[in-house]
C-alpha cells in the first residue's frame, strides 16, 4: 500500500486548520452567541392554529406578531412560523402563570382552533446557573480527557514524554469544538439560530468521541515505538503510524456520522442543530486526529531537540 | 472463558431472548414492567419551583421541605395525575421543589391548584411611633393542624379560625407574650391581610383571622387550609409543557430516525468488512436490545435527550468491533492463521478500545454531576451505552468468532 506523505505536509494541513481556528475566533468575538431562553431566561411559547372551518384560512405570521403587538399588548414578541405544519415558536420575555394563562383564552377567542404545543418559561436565574455549569462541564472534560491520555501514555516516555500526548490532545480537543462553536455563532448572527443547554452536550460529545481517533493513532505510535529498532527516526514511525491506522479512523467516525446524518433527515426537528453541531465535530475529529494530532506531535518534539 | 465458547454463546442468546421480549412492550414479559417515559415523550409539565429557606433553621430545613413536598403531593393528588413526581432539588445554594406531572394536557389547572396552596405567617411589628414595619418569624403554616370558618361574635362578620399544633403553640404564646400591647401582622402570600393587637398572652395554640373577607373568601380560605398549608413560601420559576400530541411525534421520528441510523450501519458494516461484518451487525443487535433492557430495568426515565443519547451510541458500538477487525486484517497479512489472527485482533486492539470508552465514560461522568434532569437523561444512557457497548462489541462478538470460525 502506497504511503500517503501526511508529516512531510504538514505545515500544510495545520495552516488549514489554523485558518478554520482563526476565522471561528473571530465569528464568535464578532457576533457572539445567540442564548436560548434555558441560558438567559424567557418564555419560549409554541401553538398551533389550525383553520376552524373548511373555508377559514389560518393566519400568517405577520398576523400573529400583529395579534401580540394588538391584543396582548407585547411589543417584544419574536414569532416565526412553520405554516406548512400550521404551527408558531414564539420568544418572550419571562412570562408568570396567570398571564399565560390569559394569553391562551385570548388566542383561544380569536382563533378557535388555537392548541397549545409546548410552553417553557425559565428564570433568569437559573439560566445564569446553566451558563455557569456549562462553562464548568466544558473546561472539566477538557482537562479530564488530556489528563487522562496523559496517564494512558505514561509509559512511553521516549521521545516524547507523555504529558505532551496530553497536551496535543487538549489542543485537537479545542480544534474540534472551537470550529463548531464558531460555525454556531455565525449562523446566529445570519438566520438567528440560538444555542441552548444541548449545544454544549453536543461539544462535550464532540470532545469525548473526537478523541477515540487521536487515541487510536497515538495507540500506534505506541506500539511501533516499542517494537521499532531505530527510535531516531521519530517523524517515519509517526507518518508509519497514521497510514497503517487511517482507514480505522475514518471508519469509526464514519459509523457515527451516518447515524447522526439519518437522525438529521428523520429525527424530530428539535434536535436538529444539537445533530448539526455533532456532525460538523465529528466530521472535524477525524480531520483532527490525521492532519493535526500527530503532526503537532512532530512539531512538540522539535523544539527540544532542534531536528527531528 | 475460552473453555467452551458455544455454553456462552448459548447464555447470551437466551439473555438477549429473554431482554427482547422485555423491552418490547407488547409482550406479557414487556408489560410486567411498563417503560418510563420522560415528558417530553409522553407529553406533561416540568415544574421548578423555589423555596424560600431564610426563615427556616438548619436543623428545621429537613422537616421543613419533607412537610412542603408532602403537601404539594396531596394537592397534586387531588387532581388526579398518574404517578405524579414531586420531589426537592438542591441547585448551586437555592433549594428546589420540582413538579412532573405526566401525561394530562390541562396542566394549566393543575399549576393554579399547585399556586392556590396558602402561605401563612405571621410577623412581629417594629414600630417606631409614626410608621409600622414587619418583621418576620418563625411562626407560619406549617404549624397549623386544623382551620374552621366562624362568625365575630359582635358584627358577624365572617373569620378564619386556626389551630396550631404543640411546637406551633408554644411559638405563639411566646410570640404574643412578648408582643403585648402590639400589633401581630398575619400575611397570607406575602400580603398583609389583618394586624391585630395583642390584648394577652394567648395559650393553648387558637388564633382567629379577623381580614375583610366575604363568606365565600373565608371558606375557601379555610379549605384551602385544611388541604394543607405551606410550611415555606414558593414560587414558580421555570416551567416547561409538552402537549401529548408533540411528545408523541418527537418520539415517533426518533425512534425512525434511531432505526434508519441502525441499518445504515448494518449495511456498511456487511459492505466494508463482508463476512466479518455479520458478526458485527448480530453483535449490534444484541448491543440494542440489551441496553434498552438496562434502561428499562433500572428504571430510567427516558427522554427525548436520552433517546438522542442512546442513537448515537449505536454509532459508537461498532468501532470496537472495525478496530478489532481490522487488526485482525493485518494479522492476516502477516500470515496468521484466521483463528490466531482473530485472537491477535482482539488482544492488541483492546487498549484502544479501552482508552477511547474511557474518555466518553469522563465526558459522561462530568456531564451527569454538573447538569440537571433534561441533559442528565442523555448523560446516563451515553454512560450505560458505552459500558453495554464494551461486552456487546468484545464478548458477545469474540464469541460468535470463536464459535463459527474454524481455521480451514
Amino acid at each position: 500500500m502506497k504511503e500517503f506523505n501526511i508529516v512531510g505536509n504538514k505545515n500544510i494541513f495545520l495552516f488549514i486548520s489554523g485558518a478554520l481556528v482563526l476565522a471561528a475566533v473571530v465569528a464568535i468575538f464578532l457576533f457572539g452567541f445567540q442564548l436560548a431562553v434555558d441560558f438567559r431566561g424567557g418564555t419560549l411559547w409554541q401553538f398551533e392554529i389550525q383553520p376552524a372551518s373548511a373555508t377559514s384560512t389560518i393566519p400568517t405570521l405577520g398576523d400573529v406578531q400583529k395579534f401580540f403587538a394588538e391584543n396582548l399588548k407585547i411589543s417584544d414578541a419574536v414569532v416565526s412560523s412553520d405554516l406548512a405544519a400550521k404551527t408558531f415558536l414564539v420568544r418572550l420575555p419571562v412570562v408568570e402563570e396567570p398571564d399565560h394563562q390569559k394569553y391562551v383564552s385570548i388566542f383561544k377567542s380569536a382563533f378557535p382552533g388555537f392548541s397549545e404545543l409546548s410552553f417553557q418559561s425559565i428564570g433568569p436565574s437559573v439560566g445564569k446557573d446553566l451558563r455557569t455549569k456549562s462553562i464548568w462541564a466544558i473546561v472539566l472534560v477538557l482537562v479530564g480527557i488530556s489528563l487522562y491520555i496523559a496517564f494512558a501514555f505514561r509509559k512511553v516516555s521516549r521521545p516524547i514524554s507523555s504529558w505532551k500526548y496530553g497536551l496535543i490532545t487538549l489542543v485537537t480537543l479545542l480544534h474540534d469544538v472551537v470550529i463548531p462553536a464558531g460555525f454556531l455563532a455565525f449562523l446566529g448572527y445570519s438566520q438567528g439560530v440560538e444555542i441552548d443547554g444541548n449545544f454544549v452536550v453536543a461539544l462535550l460529545v464532540i470532545m469525548g468521541f473526537s478523541v477515540h481517533d487521536t487515541i487510536v493513532v497515538f495507540d500506534r505510535i505506541r506500539e511501533n515505538l516499542f517494537i521499532s529498532k531505530d527510535k531516531s527516526n521519530f517523524s517515519h514511525i509517526v507518518n508509519q503510524s497514521i497510514n497503517q491506522t487511517i482507514s480505522r479512523s475514518v471508519n469509526t467516525s464514519l459509523t457515527l456520522i451516518l447515524v447522526l446524518i439519518a437522525l438529521y433527515f428523520v429525527g424530530p426537528q428539535t434536535l436538529s442543530y444539537f445533530v448539526l453541531t455533532l456532525l460538523i465535530g465529528v466530521t472535524l475529529g477525524v480531520y483532527s486526529s490525521i492532519f493535526v494530532a500527530s503532526p503537532a506531535l512532530l512539531l512538540i518534539n522539535k523544539k527540544p531537540k532542534g531536528r527531528a | 472463558m475460552r473453555r467452551n465458547p458455544r455454553l456462552i454463546l448459548g447464555i447470551i442468546t437466551l439473555v438477549t431472548i429473554a431482554a427482547a421480549f422485555f423491552v418490547w412492550p407488547g409482550s406479557p414479559l414487556g408489560k410486567w414492567h411498563p417503560w418510563r417515559l420522560g415528558l417530553d415523550l409522553v407529553g406533561g409539565s416540568h415544574l421548578v419551583y423555589k423555596v424560600d429557606l431564610s426563615q427556616v433553621t438548619e436543623g428545621d430545613r429537613t422537616s421543613v421541605l419533607n412537610g412542603l413536598r408532602n403537601v404539594i403531593e396531596t394537592r397534586v393528588n387531588l387532581f388526579g395525575v398518574s404517578e405524579p413526581q414531586v420531589f426537592i432539588a438542591e441547585s448551586g445554594n437555592e433549594t428546589q421543589l420540582i413538579v412532573e406531572l405526566a401525561g394530562i394536557s390541562n396542566i394549566s389547572d393543575a399549576i393554579k391548584l399547585i399556586g392556590e396552596t396558602p402561605f401563612l405567617d405571621f410577623r412581629v411589628s417594629e414600630g417606631n411611633g409614626t410608621s409600622t414595619t414587619f418583621s418576620p418569624t418563625n411562626l407560619n403554616g406549617r404549624y397549623i393542624t386544623r382551620a374552621q370558618l366562624s362568625f365575630a361574635q359582635t358584627t358577624q362578620s365572617p373569620e378564619v379560625s386556626i389551630s396550631f399544633n404543640d411546637e406551633g403553640a408554644k411559638i405563639f404564646e411566646k410570640l404574643t407574650e412578648a408582643n403585648v400591647g402590639k400589633p401581630v401582622g398575619i400575611f397570607l402570600d406575602g400580603n398583609l391581610i389583618s394586624a391585630p393587637t395583642v390584648q394577652t398572652k394567648i395559650s393553648g395554640g387558637q388564633a382567629v383571622i379577623t381580614g375583610r373577607f366575604t363568606l365565600t373568601e373565608a371558606r375557601e380560605l379555610v379549605e384551602r387550609f385544611n388541604a394543607g398549608a405551606l410550611p415555606a413560601a414558593i414560587t414558580l420559576i421555570n416551567q416547561q409543557t409538552v402537549s401529548p400530541s408533540l411528545g408523541a411525534d418527537s418520539m415517533r421520528k426518533a425512534i425512525f430516525g434511531g432505526i434508519a441510523g441502525t441499518l445504515i450501519v448494518i449495511l456498511f458494516m456487511l459492505f466494508y468488512y463482508r463476512f466479518f461484518g455479520i458478526f458485527a451487525a448480530l453483535a449490534l443487535v444484541a448491543y440494542i436490545v440489551l441496553t434498552l433492557a438496562v434502561f428499562k430495568l433500572i428504571p430510567i426515565t427516558l427522554t427525548l435527550a436520552g433517546l438522542a443519547g442512546f442513537i448515537l451510541t449505536i454509532g459508537m458500538a461498532v468501532d470496537a468491533n472495525i478496530l478489532i477487525f481490522e487488526r485482525t486484517k493485518e494479522e492476516l497479512k502477516r500470515g496468521l492463521s484466521k483463528v490466531a489472527a482473530i485472537e491477535e485482533g482482539f488482544r492488541r486492539a483492546w487498549p484502544s478500545v479501552r482508552d477511547s470508552n474511557m474518555s466518553t465514560i469522563i465526558t459522561a461522568l462530568i456531564l451527569y454531576y454538573f447538569t440537571s434532569s433534561f441533559i442528565r437523561g442523555f448523560a446516563l444512557t451515553l454512560l450505560l451505552g458505552v459500558l453495554v457497548s464494551m461486552f456487546s462489541a468484545i464478548t458477545v462478538t469474540r464469541t460468535l468468532m470463536r464459535v463459527f470460525i474454524k481455521n480451514k
